[in-house]
């Protein structure tokens, strides 16, 4: 199979007309002797029916049937409509919006994206995506770092730790401090951030629902709230459930100075983990820090409104090594689908938030009356962990959950569970019957 | 304009979640009740109008050739988008175990096989979700190595023509940027490059070819310079569709590269992402690729983190597997002899319409070019710039080129125009250029107002950026 559309007579036209008499003499700039006959060691070219029945072959040794499994990645139903439209050629064969005049299409949904998730966040400002939930959280790190010019930085043990190994991996590299702030329960223990707190502290960063489910609440007796105003901290609000947005209280309600995190729950698939939907939300006053492409409302020649990307002083295209960030490409396609999906949900997007809370909840007692004990009574949206039983609980035997053992060792007799409105309670109860029978159990 | 929110009226959603017939579990209401929350109300068929509406209003490369140079806006095979929906790819949860996921992690596995014998480095990571995100995995490697050997290196190279991620992935890291320059010829300066490389040198970034749409002509030279000072030789691939199957970065004195499979191997672009940015390594640099890892052991596939100089984890999860996916498809469908004809072709169409434009266009740097080629408005009458010329250019139906980059060339226009543009489209968009200069000098107005024919004229960016509304109130 190829893509090019040259016939011979087409080549020694063009050839005749650039003035050589063979394809290899425009490749005189490059050493000739590192010019290949044919490379080795790739498997010959295939048909397309070909190709098509060998993935469909290995797509079939996926055996997603894993239930319950969240942490990090989160299995929803994505309405007809989403995958509809971010299936025309239009948006996805279309490059990044540098000319508005012929983009407005992008433009004007990913702008609906940006607000959207302001409006979720309570924020004032969204970029137009980042990759992930992990990158993003670095990003946002950074940005509160180059904003307080302080440079270390406090994270909750509650935060998921694959993202806490990101930023730690980012922070290493532009010489940022980072250190934990210990549980309590299962939530953040907020009254520890006193002690952690020095000179060089900007920034707390914390996520709710946390990474065992749990609704981080910073409480008045932790003397949080007076402390994060006399030192000037930024929290940095890390959401991986982007749906919980619309059920919860907002960030902003909670004290947020910066969200971010990963909306893969609108409208996109779980994907082995990618593509995923990073984001960042902010203060108005980070929105000439913020990394990333912003799109903004402007008028054209006509006078009419129209979109274009903005405030590109702060890009890498512009500002090189003093940009905010060396992101170019994002998300694109996914933050379309994630503003069709909310869109689509529009106001029904709490009772949905409202039904995973139903769901999860029932099978969390179900699970308790199976066996399972409580660590604790800490409110959660749609995820949530137990201790497993006297005889321990196989996850993997089982085929759902997650075992957070490896990044928790004190937590190695648990499982973490999730339920979505994809979950019945016909499947719940039939897991139920599968764990009473014993089957699952090590 | 139109936007969603303008449609909205209460009581015209009807999206039906499911009833939920079990105990109601009710949430204390201090953690529930988004006040700020205000989501349109409308219905599913006005959804469809307004967002297939919208998608008219956008350009794309199904519709015509997409010049932006250094971009390559190739065509992207539907087979891709096919496979990378189907369920047991989508529906496969990342936390998976490694036993059902064998699928998925096979594909992993042979795509880093196929892009080490691609580039002729031995080890390859697919994590990066975009080519500014390998650069900064690239950068971070350089980082490691140095901290491992013990030496305090702080500096890396990078020439005046480099794209604006590479100096920006080098603040990222901590290192400090010192800018080589390049010759009037479109080269690196060799004798200023002399002059910088020490002690401190960590490495070089350069971009081969180059984003002149030139290659280097000494890159044998300067590999050999930053080896003998102990210093790394850094390639960024955003230009490997001009090499693709022909020669490998390897061979060319690279220690780190990296792909843009969204570019090269004709992912979508997406309106702005996702995108891949695979890195890959000589041998001395495997072991301090990020993790996850893929292995194979015993026919078995697996994701392994246990690598003691790692620089750690750089993403969520593994990548962007359905990006990657399709780069899959894409050199299983091609193989070595299609991989080859794709920058064959690439060239040749570059310079074929460099041909037909070089007479009628300014062309500042007279070598025969690569993928890609840069010509600029110089001799065109006062007052119409590059600017002018690119918008005009979307009124005939094409697609403007990557316009004042690279920055070494004053109001530069950089043409790729990809291998999957047949002979005739390409004298068509010739055509248009050449007509765009005529009307310069004999009715300059109807270039200068440019566009007209577009679904909205020249939009203000300096009033976007004067008074920025990044929101809907």
């Amino acid at each position: 199979m190829k893509y090019t559309l040259l016939n011979n007579d087409d080549k020694a036209l063009m050839l005749k007309k650039i003035g050589v008499s063979k394809i290899d003499d425009l490749f005189a700039d490059l050493p000739q002797d590192i010019l290949l006959d044919k490379l080795d060691g790739l498997p010959e070219p295939v048909s397309e029916m070909e190709i098509h029945d060998i993935l469909k072959s290995e797509s079939c040794k996926n055996c997603s049937s894993r239930m319950f499994l969240g942490a990090g990645a989160y299995n929803h139903y994505i309405p007809a409509v989403v995958d509809d439209i971010a299936s025309r050629s239009e948006f996805y064969t279309a490059y990044t919006p540098y000319q508005p005049e012929v983009s407005q299409g992008t433009l004007t949904a990913v702008f609906e994206f940006q607000t959207y998730m302001c409006r979720l966040t309570g924020m004032d400002v969204t970029n137009a995506s980042m990759y992930d939930g992990a990158t993003s959280l670095a990003e946002a790190v950074m940005m509160s770092a180059r904003s307080s010019r302080k440079d270390k930085v406090l994270v909750s043990r509650a935060v998921n730790p694959i993202y806490r190994e990101v930023l730690s991996t980012y922070a290493w590299a532009a010489g940022l401090k980072v250190a934990e702030i210990p549980l309590k329960g299962l939530t953040t223990d907020f009254s520890a951030v006193k002690k952690l707190c020095d000179d060089e502290t900007g920034a707390v960063v914390i996520q709710s629902p946390n990474f065992f489910g749990c609704i981080e609440e910073p409480d008045a007796e932790s003397g949080f709230t007076a402390l994060k105003e006399e030192k000037k901290l930024d929290l940095i609000y890390t959401v991986t459930e982007a749906l919980s947005l619309g059920f919860l209280k907002s960030p902003a309600e909670r004290g947020a100075d910066i969200v971010c995190g990963e909306a893969q729950s609108f409208g996109s698939p779980v994907s082995f983990g990618g593509p995923m939907l990073g984001f960042i939300s902010a203060k108005e006053r980070f929105t000439r820090k913020i990394p990333g492409r912003l799109i903004g409302l402007t008028v054209d020649s006509d006078g009419n409104k129209v979109f274009a990307l903005t405030l590109q002083a702060r890009e890498q295209h512009i500002r090189r090594e003093k940009a905010t960030s060396n992101i170019c490409s994002n998300e694109g396609i996914l933050a379309v689908k994630a503003a069709v999906y909310l869109g689509a949900a529009g106001p029904q997007l709490g009772k949905l938030g409202k039904l995973n809370h139903n769901t999860a909840s029932y099978l969390r007692e179900s699970l308790l009356s199976a066996g399972f004990s409580s660590i604790s009574d800490e409110p959660f949206f749609n995820e949530f962990m137990l201790r497993n039983g006297k005889s321990g609980f196989d996850s993997a035997a089982a085929g759902a959950g997650f075992d957070p053992g490896k990044y928790y060792p004190e937590f190695r007799d648990c499982t973490l569970f999730c339920a979505t409105e994809t979950d019945t309670m016909q499947s719940i109860d039939n897991f139920i019957e599968k764990i009473k029978s014993g089957s699952v159990w090590k | 304009m139109e936007i969603i929110f303008n449609k909205s009226k209460k009581g015209k959603n009807s999206y039906a979640v499911p009833q939920w017939k079990g105990k109601d579990y009710q949430l204390d209401g201090r953690y529930t009740g988004n006040t700020s929350l205000l989501l349109p109300d409308v219905g599913e068929s006005e959804l469809v109008r307004h967002y297939v509406n919208l998608s008219k209003k956008n350009f794309c490369v199904d519709e015509n050739m997409y010049p932006l140079g250094s971009c390559t806006m190739k065509y992207n095979p539907k087979i891709n988008e096919k496979l990378a929906s189907d369920p047991g790819f989508t529906s496969l949860h990342p936390h998976c175990d490694c036993e059902s996921s064998q699928g998925a992690l096979k594909i992993i596995y042979e795509l880093e096989e196929y892009l080490k014998k691609i580039t002729g480095m031995k080890g390859v990571t697919l994590l990066p979700a975009a080519g500014s995100h390998g650069e900064l995995t690239g950068v971070m490697l350089i980082k490691k190595h140095f901290e491992k050997t013990g030496e305090n290196r702080d500096t890396i190279i990078i020439p005046d023509s480099a794209h604006g991620t590479n100096p920006a992935s080098v603040a990222m890291c901590g290192f400090k940027l010192k800018e080589v320059k390049s010759t009037p010829e479109g080269d690196v300066d060799i004798k200023s490059l002399e002059g910088m490389i020490d002690k401190n040198t960590a490495g070089m970034m350069l971009t081969s070819p180059g984003t002149t749409g030139l290659f280097d002509r000494n890159i044998k030279k300067i590999a050999k310079m930053l080896h003998d000072n102990g210093s790394l030789f850094y390639g960024d691939g955003a230009n490997l569709n001009a090499t693709l199957g022909k020669a490998r970065f390897a061979d060319m004195g690279f220690d780190i590269m990296h792909m843009n499979l969204h570019k090269t191997f004709s992912t979508p672009h997406g309106g702005g992402g996702p995108g891949a940015g695979p890195v890959a390594v000589v041998e001395s640099m495997v072991k301090y690729l990020p993790v996850p890892r893929v292995v194979k052991k015993g026919g078995q596939y697996s994701f392994e983190t246990d690598f003691p100089d790692t620089i750690g984890r750089i993403h969520s999860f593994a990548g962007n597997f359905l990006i990657y996916l399709r780069a899959y498809v894409y050199i299983r469908l091609l193989g070595a002899s299609g991989l080859k004809d794709v920058s064959e072709t690439a060239v040749l169409n570059a310079n074929y319409l460099l041909a037909l434009l070089k007479d009628e266009y300014n062309w500042p740097i007279k070598r025969r070019c690569m993928h890609e080629f840069i010509i600029n408005d110089k001799g065109f009458p006062s007052g119409i710039t590059t600017d002018h010329i690119s918008k005009r250019i979307l009124d005939y139906g094409f697609h403007a080129p990557t316009v004042f980059f690279p920055l070494i060339v004053e109001h530069s226009m950089m043409i790729e125009p990809t291998e999957t543009e047949n002979r005739e489209t390409l004298e068509k968009f010739a055509d248009v250029m050449i007509t765009i200069k005529k009307e310069a000098f004999e009715t300059p107005a109807i270039v200068l107002d440019a566009p007209h024919n577009t679904p909205i004229r020249r939009a203000d960016v300096v009033q976007a950026a004067r008074t920025p509304v990044l929101k809907w109130e």
